[in-house]
């Protein structure tokens, strides 16, 4: 699924990275968490988040995080959007909330990036 | 790659903002190395999150990064307060952090547990009111 096409469903403001929207997007995560993104996310994924400030770019740019949305109309701030451009990290913001825009995301067949925590008693 | 490559890096504990700089140059320079990808990603991840750990707990530190035709290694000395016990320290979920720290997305209890997991060798030496040695190791090949 092209990053254009998941713009458009969640009817996003893009704050950087417009040349960037045929970007293909394989799978998605969405935390708030910066650790668990670096400990759970996969190269390449986007990933939903209410955390708006410039060590969520820092984070993506480690984790190789292809595209970042901010939810509930969480605005970046100027040094936000200007890493997220020197990072190459297209950045854009959404009105819906967290659970809205990955329920969106999920119901058109974005696959989830971060497993499943297994239960104790679980096999394979 | 037939030399070893050498750089250190200074880390001002405190500055959160800050934080991440010297991990994006080291990710950069292993790009440039021509270092597998998968691998780069772990050491960045790795790195990271022991550049997080200066930033929100310790004075400072210096980060001694080597890269060998066989191994990448990162070495984080710092001086702060050292921890405690670190085994304790090591468990998922485990954190000492502040609200200011948590309100940046840290602070969860996953950065070492988060270290461990993305190298192949992690040794911690603290001291108790000196400081924190991190050291981490990964496999090239």
């Amino acid at each position: 699924m092209l990053l254009s096409s998941i713009s458009e469903i969640l009817q996003c403001d893009i704050f950087c990275g417009k040349e960037q929207l045929s970007m293909p997007i394989e799978f998605g995560c969405a935390s708030d968490l910066m650790s668990d993104v670096l400990a759970f996310s996969q190269s390449g994924a986007l990933l939903l988040t209410g955390l708006a400030n410039i060590q969520t770019i820092k984070t993506a740019h480690i984790a190789e995080i292809n595209a970042v949305i901010l939810v509930r109309g969480k605005k970046p701030d100027i040094s936000m959007i200007a890493f997220a451009t020197e990072k190459k990290i297209p950045l854009l913001g959404t009105r819906f909330s967290m659970y809205e825009a990955c329920g969106l995301l999920y119901k058109i067949g974005l696959d989830p990036t971060m497993e499943r925590l297994k239960c104790e008693n679980e096999n394979g | 790659m037939d030399n070893t490559f050498l750089q250190t890096f200074k880390i001002q504990g405190g500055n959160i903002y800050n934080a991440g700089k010297a991990s994006t140059e080291i990710k950069a320079i292993l790009k440039q190395l021509g270092i597998n990808a998968r691998i780069v990603r772990r050491v960045a991840i790795a790195s990271y999150e022991a550049e997080m750990n200066v930033v929100m707990y310790a004075k400072q530190a210096t980060l001694t990064f080597e890269v060998s035709p066989s191994q990448i290694s990162i070495i984080v000395d710092d001086e702060g307060p050292g921890i405690p016990d670190v085994s304790l320290a090591m468990q998922e979920g485990f954190s000492t952090a502040t609200r200011e720290m948590r309100e940046m997305g840290f602070g969860a209890g996953m950065g070492l547990p988060n270290i461990k997991k993305n190298s192949d060798y992690l040794k911690i030496e603290s001291v108790i009111g000196k400081g924190t040695k991190v050291i981490i190791t990964l496999n090239v090949n």
